[in-house]
């Protein structure tokens, strides 16, 4: 069929609406770097080993079952004797033991369920997994906080450095490049317990594990859309050659 | 083709089946039926891709509805908080999204519908805009249209809702606030649909009942009255000429073929598959829509206390969101809020009177002028722009660019958009069409 001019003009100026906008993205906010999430079953309980050690005290992840936990390859025994210390049962909700009041009275605010989390802080700048790996890497010593901790990412962040005997205790260094603009860096004051190698792959696999938490099924869902996506192409090849066989008559 | 309703009974060739039929037809119009509106429904011949989107549009219709029901089963429409401190209505949707069985995927396919119902209803309603499907004698059927459109609005937005996440709560919130700028009755009107002084566990309950049972139901009616409307005048096609005027001896248009099975099978259904391709495409694999489809910081439970940064309503309200808050200048003794309000009902409104603005002697665009090919694409880039500049937070600068401020470009093409409507009895006039052919042309 002949397509008019001003279709195609249409089309075209439909492009550049849409594209432009992309293109017109300045990155603006604080630089994530980008977070090597990975899927194996290994650095996800690793990852769960440490969210259940170091951030269930405070942290609730009510959306989530121990026994999801199978998932990621762990068995009931594992999870028992590893992940379950005030006598849970592996059916209950990884929820946290501290009341509301007294965290809100301790931190400003009750620390935020994390089973949304990674999905939750998407934004522009990067997926939420970006946003977890910068931030847990990113507290410093700020006396002049409450809890002693500061965060450039989250700047005046209610929670303290969790992970702080991991990864030692870092400052913030304000110096200012050949430009005159302003850098902002770490310097690692005290050393922790684990290099800034091992440090990083173990919020690496933390991250992993809150992005998995966000949807535990993903992976089955993308499995599952490969066979529903291959049964509707053979289904338009059918649905398309009996249509054009009740056209081929009228003229 | 008029609808008619006298067809002659079904007979009975002596079959179980055929006596069932025989029995039923005597006592309801069920050959009448089937005929009048599918198998003797007599169709333009020359449909093209445009066509495809009003039998899309009612599929997502079907799957919104069948996984609405399915939701409702395990939805609980409850604000307060559980002993974790999550409102019980998000966690009723993560518990949907991770205990219930394939219930990530109804979801998915509720949450997804939503934003897809939109595009193709966007795409359809283009459509009536590009081959002047709304002309006499189709206006009522185009008014119909409307009515859903707005329907389909106020379900998108009670249905947001639900979810109970923050923009649901502070996107909610905002809206409402809106009716507010009312003279008069606004501050009491708010408070009405609301049912509290802020957006609470009462909204959430009635919005619920309304999202489930009040607009649907109004919904399905309106549909029923659209296609009734476009069965009673026959269809429009990409030429815009009457096929009625040629008809063959027995009454039937010369250039058309039989809905059924022509349409309904041969043309429409390998177009719904391919719907389906996409839309599956991105339940699977993109149920997020890039955010989009479902916003990041809906996975944030509301929370009353703490106002977003940066509240925006879903992509397919930010065109009339942007003529919203392009409106800053208060005139005629009226605050700008007002104005606003009245240009995003405005915006919507507008389009009902569409039927009686266009004054073209042709009704496609394939043998209309050049001034009208020309403001309709400037209508579809400045849509198209304010639907994103809605998204953005005010000061929004393109390319950064100081003079490409989003604020002046989201002012400028909400008065574009009223003008071209406005002016539209003047220019569609005087505009230079081709001559409109007699019978359709292609196919």
């Amino acid at each position: 069929m002949k397509k008019t001019c001003a279709i195609k003009s249409l089309k075209r100026l439909a492009v550049i609406a849409l594209f432009a906008p992309v293109a017109a993205f300045a990155a603006t906010g604080v630089h994530l770097d980008k977070a090597p999430v990975s899927t194996d079953q290994k650095n996800l309980q690793s990852g769960a080993r440490l969210f259940v050690n170091y951030c269930l005290n405070c942290h609730g992840a009510s959306a989530v079952r121990y026994n999801q936990l199978y998932k990621i390859g762990l068995d009931e025994k594992t999870i028992t004797d590893n992940l379950l210390f005030t006598g849970e049962k592996t059916g209950d909700l990884m929820t946290v033991a501290m009341a509301r009041e007294d965290a809100e009275a301790w931190f400003g605010t009750a620390p935020p369920d994390l089973s949304l989390i990674a999905r939750a802080k998407a934004s522009a700048a990067g997926s939420g997994a970006d946003y977890l790996y910068t931030y847990l890497r990113s507290f410093y010593r700020d006396p002049s906080r409450p809890t002693g901790w500061n965060n450039t990412v989250f700047a005046n962040v209610g929670m303290p450095h969790a992970l702080w005997d991991l990864q030692g205790v870092q400052s913030l260094e304000e110096t200012t490049d050949e430009n005159g603009h302003e850098v902002q860096t770490f310097k690692l004051s005290q050393s922790g317990t684990m290099s800034k190698e091992t440090y990083d792959q173990a919020v690496a696999d933390l991250v992993s594990f809150l992005v998995w938490m966000g949807e535990p099924d993903a992976g089955s869902r993308k499995t599952i859309g490969i066979f529903v996506l291959v049964f509707l192409a053979g289904l338009y090849v059918l649905t398309h050659k009996l249509g054009k066989n009740y056209w081929k008559d009228i003229h | 083709m008029a609808a008619n309703t006298n067809y002659e009974k079904y007979r009975s060739n002596g079959t179980l089946l055929g006596n069932v039929l025989e029995w039923v037809d005597a006592r309801f119009p069920a050959t009448s039926l089937w005929r009048a509106h599918l198998s003797e429904y007599h169709a333009p011949k020359n449909f093209n891709f445009w066509y495809f989107f009003g039998s899309i549009a009612l599929v997502v219709l079907v799957i919104q509805i069948v996984t609405g029901i399915f939701l409702t089963m395990n939805y609980k429409p409850d604000g307060t908080l559980n002993a974790d401190g999550i409102p019980r209505a998000f966690a009723s949707v993560e518990y949907i999204m991770r205990e219930v069985a394939g219930g990530r995927f109804i979801r998915y396919f509720h949450s997804t519908g939503a934003s897809a119902f939109f595009i193709v209803v966007y795409l359809h309603m283009f459509r009536g805009m590009l081959y002047g499907s709304y002309r006499k004698p189709r206006e009522l059927i185009w008014i119909f249209g409307v009515l859903i459109f707005l329907c389909l609005m106020a379900e998108a937005f009670m249905g947001y809702l639900l979810p109970w996440g923050q923009m649901s709560y502070w996107g909610a919130q905002v809206i409402i606030n809106l009716f507010s700028a009312i003279p008069l009755v606004g501050p009491d009107l708010s408070l009405l649909i609301r049912g509290d002084y802020v957006v609470s566990d009462v909204t959430l309950n009635r919005f619920f009942a309304l999202h489930v049972i009040a607009v649907p139901l109004v919904l399905i009616g309106l549909v029923v009255a659209h296609i009734l409307a476009l069965h009673e005048v026959g269809s429009n096609n990409p030429d815009g000429v009457e096929i009625k005027k040629f008809k063959d001896d027995k009454g039937v248009p010369l250039d058309s073929v039989p809905f059924h099975p022509y349409y309904t099978i041969a043309h429409d259904l390998p177009a719904m598959v391919i719907f389906l391709i996409v839309f599956c495409a991105v339940v699977f694999f993109a149920p997020e829509g890039g955010g989009y489809f479902l916003e990041y910081n809906n996975f944030l439970p509301a929370d009353p206390m703490k106002t977003p940064e940066h509240i925006a309503p879903v992509w397919y309200f930010t065109p009339f969101y942007s003529m919203l808050r392009a409106m800053v200048w208060n005139f005629f003794w009226l605050d700008a809020k007002l104005w606003g309000v009245i240009a995003m009902g405005g915006g919507v409104v507008i389009l009902a009177f569409l039927p009686w603005l266009d004054r073209s002697p042709a009704k496609s665009i394939r043998y209309r002028g050049p001034i009208f090919k020309t403001l309709l694409s400037i209508f579809v880039f400045g849509f198209l722009i304010l639907g994103f500049l809605g998204m953005q937070a005010p000061g929004y600068l393109f390319f950064g660019q100081g003079w490409l401020s989003g604020d002046v470009i989201a002012q400028v093409f909400t008065v574009y958009y009223f003008l071209f409507f406005l002016t539209m009895p003047y220019w569609s006039k005087i505009d230079k069409c081709k001559p409109v052919p007699e019978r359709v042309t292609s196919k």
